[in-house]
């Protein structure tokens, strides 16, 4: 992935914009910095030569000069952001991807509308976006503000407790896309990540129809007893996995853990021995994140984690 | 110059004295599971014993001076859905009022420990094993702030969403009186 998380190397047309802006700022504020500090080097290196002999009306030309000047540029730059602005706001369009964000301190909630409410599918943490679709965001908070910034799709916007934001992207070029909560929203701000997957479509409806489903029934004992455990035990007051009784509805889905490529929301990858290092000890890898030390004996976890791995 | 060193001492005492409540009050313990816990064994549900009354050392949450502590089980009053029954603000509905003086099974904290960890009659789901310990004991401070038996410098002072009523800092302090029935 050679541009995961980057502003001047835009994935779609939202950020080409964005990305147009900044480039036009540096190339004009360059230039005004060149300008400014060749004017002062001439200037020392002339140094002073006896009295000045610039007249008044002279000097008031110069101030006028170099006043018309900087507003001059100034009003450039307002002109492009306003501009820049207003195509931002061009994407909207009625057959577009509807996808609500929830902000948790420290994860995102991700759900895909349905107008069937079953149909809806739940996960956190890892989007899944259509190439070429305009996607709408409907973003919330259940704390506190949080923002969400993806520098190679978009420009950020917070996401406000007691409060509806939007937020409009479109995907140009399949890839993996790093995102990032963009204001400070608690102890573990740093790692609040999420990771945006771009691709065609008919891969996108492929991830999404697996997505729908429920989790697929243990088939080892292992792996029975391991969901017994997080059914009975402290995770199911939590977590929810979809087609088992596990219903909370305050921490990550996992209905399809095993799909997703980090835990800890972009923290760790997600592998098995890291799994079991953050259930056995989530507060030495994420210190005051919302999950507390569970207590399972080793058995328990293996268990445990023989059951989460088949959640694909 | 007697006063000014005089003024100095003070204030340097003042400070010692202050320093360790405002650290309990400001510490994160994220990790521990407290000596505490599992305390519930040695509840006594009923008041009349055989014999003189025993001695019962008193039981505090370990969170019960400690904002972040009673901060998380103000949050895990919603998240495990204590309010439906006992009401957003601890006002009481299907389940018992939170914020009054009255108390079905004591308003000690081990008594309220007991009451979470292994349920009651009539309703009260009995959360042992399905929680942790540390948490519960961060539900026990916090249940108790809700009647205003914590410090006030201590109790939650605000919702993350709504405010209908006075925060847990405002309570006016209750004076519990164990009643035994509803």
């Amino acid at each position: 992935m050679p541009h995961l998380q980057s502003i001047i190397h835009p994935a779609g047309i939202q950020a080409a914009r964005v990305s147009h802006l900044w480039w036009v700022m540096f190339w004009i504020c360059a230039v005004v910095w060149a300008a400014v500090a060749v004017t002062a080097m001439v200037a020392i290196a002339r140094g002073r030569r006896g009295s000045s002999t610039a007249t008044d009306a002279q000097m008031a030309r110069s101030v006028t000069v170099a006043g018309g000047l900087s507003v001059a540029a100034l009003l450039g730059l307002l002109f492009q952001s306003i501009v820049t602005g207003r195509a931002l706001d061009t994407l909207r369009s009625p057959d577009a991807l509807r996808i609500q964000v929830t902000g948790n301190q420290w994860w995102w909630d991700v759900q895909y509308e349905h107008a069937v409410p079953s149909r809806r599918v739940t996960t956190a943490n890892e989007i899944h976006i259509p190439v070429g679709r305009a996607i709408r965001f409907d973003l919330l908070s259940t704390d506190v503000i949080h923002s969400l910034w993806i520098p190679s799709l978009q420009g950020k916007i917070d996401l406000v407790p007691g409060r509806l934001n939007e937020l409009w992207l479109r995907a140009d070029e399949p890839g993996i896309y790093r995102g990032q909560c963009a204001e400070y929203c608690g102890l573990q701000h740093a790692k609040m990540a999420l990771v945006v997957v771009a691709e065609p479509p008919d891969d996108f409806e492929r991830w999404l129809t697996a997505n729908r489903a429920p989790a697929s029934p243990p088939t080892t004992p292992e792996q029975q007893r391991g969901r017994d455990i997080f059914e009975r035990g402290p995770c199911a007051m939590c977590h929810t996995i979809a087609g088992t009784s596990a219903g909370g509805r305050s921490a990550p889905d996992l209905t399809h853990l095993g799909s997703r490529s980090t835990i800890g929301a972009g923290t760790l990858p997600n592998t098995k021995g890291y799994l079991a290092g953050w259930i056995a000890d989530p507060q030495h890898i994420k210190p005051g994140n919302r999950m507390p030390p569970t207590g399972l004996n080793g058995e328990e976890l293996q268990a445990v984690l023989a059951y989460l791995e088949t959640l694909k | 110059m007697p006063v000014a060193r005089l003024t100095v001492a003070l204030a340097a005492l003042c400070l010692a004295g202050a320093a360790p409540a405002g650290c309990e009050r400001e510490a994160r313990r994220y990790q521990e599971l407290p000596a505490s816990a599992n305390r519930e064994t040695g509840v006594r549900v009923g008041a009349l014993e055989p014999g003189m009354p025993q001695q019962q050392a008193e039981v505090r949450s370990p969170y019960q001076d400690n904002a972040w502590g009673m901060g998380e089980g103000k949050r895990l009053y919603a998240a495990y859905n204590c309010a439906p029954c006992h009401g957003v603000n601890g006002g009481g509905a299907i389940g018992p009022p939170l914020i009054d003086d009255k108390w079905i099974y004591g308003a000690r904290a081990d008594q309220i420990y007991a009451t979470i960890s292994q349920g009651r009659p009539d309703g009260m789901p009995s959360f042992g094993g399905h929680i942790t310990t540390q948490q519960i004991w961060q539900l026990v401070a916090y249940v108790q702030s809700m009647s205003g038996q914590v410090k006030a410098t201590s109790a939650p002072s605000r919702n993350d969403d709504q405010m209908a009523a006075l925060p847990e800092s405002r309570q006016s302090k209750q004076v519990p009186v164990q009643t035994g029935h509803r």
